[in-house]
C-alpha cells in the first residue's frame, strides 16, 4: 500500500480538496452543482459518476497518450470520455432507477463537465496511468465535497431533511420549521458555492486571485513629473 | 495445483495458436507498423480514430445488452409504483410487486367500442409501443387531434382496483403534447366514471419548477374530488389560470394552472379533454357506469 501511496500520489490525491479544488479554485463543473444538489441522495451519486469517470477517463487517456494524434486530441478524449457517461448511466439506470430518474440529463451532461475534460488536458496527456487515474480520484472528491456540502445545506434548510430523514419537523407536520422554498431553487446553491469559496479564500488567503491588471494612479504618477 | 497448471497450459496453447495464426500475424504486423508511425501522419490518424471507435462502441454495446433486462425490470416496477401511487395504496415501505398482484386488475379495452378485449395476453401488452405500431394504430385526423399525438392504439390498457367485488377506481392511461414533451400519466377516476380521484404523470420533460410542476404532489392533490362531464355529458374538465374560486359555480370542473406554464397548462387540459371525449374513453366509461 505504501508503495502505491507515495507522495506524487498522496499530492494528486489531496491537493484537489480544498488547495486546489476544482469548484472553488478552478471554478469548474458549477452548472451541476447547481442543479444536482437540492438533495444528498441525488449528490452522492452524481458525485460517484462523476469520480469514476473522470478516474477512468484519465487513466484510459493516460494510457495512450503517446499514440493520440494531436490533430484528433480533443475528439479522442471526448470519446473516451462519452463512452464512459453512456457506461455509468447504463449502470445506475440498471442499478439505482430512481436516482438515475431524478438525475435525469445530468449524468450525460458529465460529458461537457469541464472537470473531466480540464484534468485529461492538464494531467493525463502528460503523466502515467497510475497517476492520472489518483489525480482524477482526487479531483472528483474535490468535486464531491462541495457538492455534499452544498446539498448538506439546501436539504436540510430546504426540506428539513438529511438524506430523506427528518431532521426539522415542518409546519405543515405539526412541527416548528417553516421550510426555505429558495433552498430549493438553483439559485441558492449559487449563494453557498460563494460563501465556501469566499470562506476557502479567507481561510488561505493565497488563493485569492491577483487581480488581471492594476490601474495606475495618473494623476499621482504625473505629478511627480511637474 | 494441478488444474492451475491445465489452465495455464490451455492458455499457452491458445497464445500458440494466435501467434501462429495468419490473419494474427498480418494484424500484429500491421499494429506495430502503425505504433511507430509519427502521431501526425495521415494513416496513423485515422487507424487510431477507427480502433478506439471500435473499442469503445464494443464497451458501450456491451453495457447496453447486458444491463438490459434490469433496466426493463426497473421500468416495469417503476410502472406499477406510479398505478399504485395513481390509485392512492402506494405507502412507504409497501412492497410494491405483491400490492401490485393483489389490489390491481389489468385490462384491455378496445378504444372503439368501448368493449373488452379478452382474448389477448395483458401483460405482454405495450400500449405506448402499439400506439407506434401501423399494424396497432389508429391514425387521428388532425382537426380531432386535441392531445397533438398523431396517433392512438386501438387497444388501451386500464387498470381497475376492485373492492369485494366493485370496481373501486379506473385507471385511466393518458396521454399528450405540453409545451416540449409529450406528457404520459394515468388519471383514476371513481367507478361512477365522472369523478377524478388523482393524476400522475410519470414520463414528462417540462421545464422544470414550471411546466414540471404537472409532477407536484400539492398541485396533484387539488384534482380529488373534480368531476369530468357536464349533465349532458359533455368533457369539462379543465385547468383554468390562476387559482379556481370554490364559490362559484362550475369549479367543480376547473383546477389551477400551473403558475407560468401556460403551454403545459393547455396541454393538460387538452389531453383531459381528448381522452375524455368519444374519441378516447367515453364510450367505454359509459359501459362501465351501466354495467357496473
Amino acid at each position: 500500500m505504501s508503495a502505491i501511496l507515495n507522495n506524487e500520489t498522496k499530492k494528486v490525491l489531496i491537493k484537489p480538496l480544498v488547495n486546489d479544488n476544482p469548484i472553488t479554485l478552478q471554478v469548474l463543473g458549477i452548472c451541476s452543482a447547481l442543479a444536482v444538489t437540492s438533495q444528498m441522495s441525488t449528490s452522492l451519486i452524481m458525485a460517484v459518476a462523476l469520480t469514476s469517470v473522470t478516474a477512468c477517463s484519465s487513466a484510459a487517456i493516460s494510457s495512450i497518450r503517446n499514440h493520440i494524434p494531436s490533430s484528433i486530441r480533443i475528439i479522442v478524449q471526448m470519446t473516451i470520455i462519452a463512452s464512459l457517461v453512456i457506461v455509468v448511466d447504463q449502470i445506475l439506470k440498471a442499478f439505482a432507477y430512481d436516482v438515475s430518474k431524478q438525475l435525469s440529463v445530468f449524468v450525460g451532461l458529465i460529458i461537457t463537465n469541464c472537470i473531466v475534460m480540464g484534468r485529461a488536458e492538464a494531467y493525463a496527456m502528460k503523466n502515467p496511468p497510475m497517476a492520472s487515474f489518483m489525480d482524477g480520484i482526487g479531483n472528483g472528491l474535490g468535486y464531491s465535497l462541495i457538492l455534499v456540502i452544498v446539498a448538506f445545506f439546501r436539504e436540510l434548510f430546504g426540506s428539513g431533511k438529511l438524506l430523506g430523514f427528518d431532521i426539522f419537523t415542518l409546519t405543515k407536520d405539526g412541527g416548528w420549521y417553516e421550510p426555505n422554498g429558495l433552498m430549493l431553487l438553483p439559485p441558492s446553491a449559487f449563494f453557498i458555492i460563494g460563501i465556501i469559496i469566499w470562506s476557502f479564500r479567507q481561510w488561505k488567503p493565497e488563493q485569492v486571485e491577483q487581480p488581471d491588471f492594476k490601474i495606475i494612479d495618473i494623476s499621482h504618477g504625473e505629478g511627480g513629473h511637474h | 495445483m494441478p488444474n492451475e497448471n491445465k489452465k495455464c497450459k490451455h492458455l499457452a496453447g491458445l497464445c500458440e495458436k494466435l501467434d501462429k495464426c495468419e490473419h494474427y500475424q498480418k494484424f500484429a504486423k500491421y499494429r506495430d507498423k502503425v505504433l511507430a508511425l509519427g502521431n501526425d501522419s495521415l494513416e496513423k490518424t485515422i487507424s487510431v480514430a477507427l480502433s478506439l471507435c471500435f473499442v469503445c462502441a464494443i464497451l458501450v454495446s456491451i453495457s447496453a445488452v447486458a444491463l438490459k433486462p434490469l433496466q426493463v425490470e426497473n421500468k416495469a416496477m417503476d410502472m406499477k409504483k406510479n398505478i399504485l401511487d395513481v390509485a392512492g395504496l402506494l405507502e412507504d415501505g409497501t412492497n410494491i410487486h405483491q400490492a401490485f398482484e393483489e389490489q390491481i386488475e389489468a385490462k384491455l379495452v378496445d378504444m372503439e367500442t368501448g368493449d373488452y378485449v379478452e382474448d389477448r395476453d395483458v401483460t405482454a401488452y405495450d400500449q405506448r409501443k402499439a400506439a407506434k405500431d401501423a399494424t396497432q394504430n389508429i391514425v387521428i385526423p388532425r382537426d380531432k387531434d386535441l392531445a397533438s399525438i398523431k396517433a392512438k392504439a386501438k387497444i388501451a390498457k386500464v387498470y381497475l382496483v376492485k373492492e369485494g367485488g366493485a370496481v373501486k377506481s379506473i385507471i385511466l392511461p393518458v396521454h399528450g403534447y405540453g409545451l416540449w414533451s409529450t406528457m404520459y400519466g394515468f388519471l383514476a377516476l371513481d367507478a361512477d366514471g365522472q369523478t377524478v380521484q388523482s393524476i400522475n404523470f410519470y414520463d414528462q420533460a417540462e421545464t422544470p419548477g414550471l411546466g414540471g410542476e404537472v409532477v407536484n404532489p400539492n398541485w396533484r392533490a387539488l384534482w380529488a374530488g373534480k368531476k369530468v362531464y357536464t349533465e349532458s355529458g359533455e368533457v369539462a374538465l379543465k385547468l383554468i389560470k390562476g387559482v379556481v374560486d370554490t364559490n362559484k359555480d362550475g369549479s367543480e370542473f376547473q383546477v389551477d394552472g400551473l403558475a407560468g406554464a401556460t403551454l403545459t397548462s393547455t396541454g393538460v387540459s387538452n389531453l383531459i379533454k381528448y381522452w375524455m371525449s368519444s374519441e378516447g374513453f367515453a364510450s367505454y366509461l359509459e359501459k362501465i357506469r351501466t354495467d357496473g
